[in-house]
């Protein structure tokens, strides 16, 4: 981490990459010094000089050396900053910060990823390290809901990992026309097509709140305790080293106790409005 | 011997139905199979079966002027297709297409209703089946109306 937690470290942009309309991926290397390597999970506040600064997941493979990769959608000034930049371009990052997917303690068991939307961006880093120790899980699976077929994210990755015959990739859309050959349905539904004892599985889900909500509730009635799900939260997040208070969530912040949270110990306070 | 009656409690849905039900039931039923590309029913028409799947997938669309058929959902192997028999005046609200080659067991509609009107044991038995299913499919279209994966406020 930074000397001073404020104080961003310069990368320079190496390459963009568009994935869909309005998301774009950006592949990041130091200009001096590095962050220390992010876990799958983490994200780290990417600041535009004169703009501001946003939190945004890693969502590239934790390979140490490799260029840090974050996908994200312009939607405010300073996101919209960021998907403009151009390789040459610099930014200031600080972190990594928060938690990370239970990678690790997955381990021996199945593993179903549920991803919706840009959700699969922050899931992606967690998506690799399992496959790239394939052996080390049971029955691994990926179920992905998105908006339209125009939305879907990674496809050249999708396709690979859909050619590997020991991982299910189930995708969905909420709409489509008939040109496309795929399912049309929201992504919960999936969940009893999917191949996982239910008695030995750790789920990790990432997407807007309102499908992680229905996305819990399918996993429950697949007989998953809450406690083998976790989520990845999104709150408006300022300093991202639990100080300002911007993210607070119950007890928790969401950038320090989270943004993975293991469900059963945000279950009571997921579905108030008013935190 | 497989017979309408095994492969209709073999279904998950019909889950736990009393055997004699079961049998009533299967007197209501037939096997369809239906090529690439074949409506299982059409927008308008009368609803005169449900599908159960056995195999394969099908799409429910819809038809709007000036633009290309939209799909509402698709179902695969074991999922109903078809809820419009139960509800007056049984007319289908959209055309449902094979998406591959299709094996399904229908439920005539009429007998059912039939059946469910002198045995009340047999509707109740069929309502505990589809309200879940009907709510499910409601919670389900609410999600997508709510268009969660679109572009969100500004951080």
């Amino acid at each position: 981490m930074s000397v001073d937690p404020y104080l961003p470290l310069a990368y320079r942009v190496i390459a963009v990459r568009q994935e869909t309309a309005d998301v774009a991926t950006l592949d990041l290397l130091p200009v001096g010094a590095a962050i220390p390597e992010p876990a799958p999970g983490q994200f780290a506040m990417l600041y535009v000089f004169g703009v501001g600064d946003v939190p945004i997941s890693v969502s590239g493979a934790p390979v140490e050396g490799a260029p840090l990769m974050h996908t994200l959608r312009g939607v405010g000034p300073a996101s919209r900053a960021i998907t403009r930049l151009r390789p040459g371009q610099e930014l200031g990052v600080r972190g990594p910060y928060g938690t990370v997917w239970p990678v690790a303690e997955a381990e021996g068991h199945d593993v179903l990823f549920v991803a919706g939307g840009l959700g699969l961006a922050p899931l992606r880093p967690a998506v690799r390290q399992v496959l790239a120790n394939r052996e080390r899980y049971g029955r691994v699976s990926l179920l992905y809901g998105t908006r339209s077929p125009q939305d879907i994210l990674y496809r050249e990755e999708l396709a690979g990992w859909r050619r590997m015959l020991d991982v299910q990739i189930e995708v969905t859309v909420d709409r489509a026309d008939a040109s496309w050959r795929g399912a049309v349905g929201v992504v919960p539904d999936l969940i009893p097509r999917a191949c996982f004892d239910p008695a030995s599985t750790i789920a990790m889900v990432c997407g807007p709140e309102v499908m992680m909500r229905f996305t819990v509730l399918a996993l429950q009635a697949a007989g998953l305790p809450f406690e083998r799900i976790f989520v990845s939260l999104e709150r408006s997040m300022k300093c991202g080293i639990g100080l300002c208070g911007h993210c607070q969530f119950g007890r928790e912040f969401v950038c320090k106790q989270g943004a993975v949270m293991r469900y059963d110990r945000i279950a009571a306070i997921f579905t108030v409005r008013e935190i | 011997m497989e017979t309408l009656e095994s492969t209709v409690l073999a279904q998950p849905f019909f889950a736990g139905l009393d055997p004699g039900i079961a049998a009533l039931i299967a007197d209501c039923a037939r096997n369809h199979s239906f090529e690439l590309g074949a409506y299982l029913f059409r927008e308008g028409d009368e609803a005169r079966e449900f599908f159960m799947l056995r195999e394969g997938d099908v799409a429910l669309e819809i038809q709007a002027p000036g633009r290309p058929t939209l799909v509402l959902s698709t179902t695969q192997a074991g999922d109903i297709v078809g809820a419009s028999w139960l509800v007056p005046p049984y007319r289908w609200n959209s055309d449902a297409r094979a998406r591959s080659r299709v094996r399904a067991l229908g439920f005539d509609a009429a007998c059912l209703r039939a059946k469910c009107d002198e045995d009340p044991r047999t509707g109740y038995a069929m309502m505990k089946r589809f309200a879940p299913l009907l709510v499910h499919r409601l919670h389900a279209a609410h999600l997508q109306l709510l268009d969660v994966y679109g572009r969100t406020a500004p951080a």
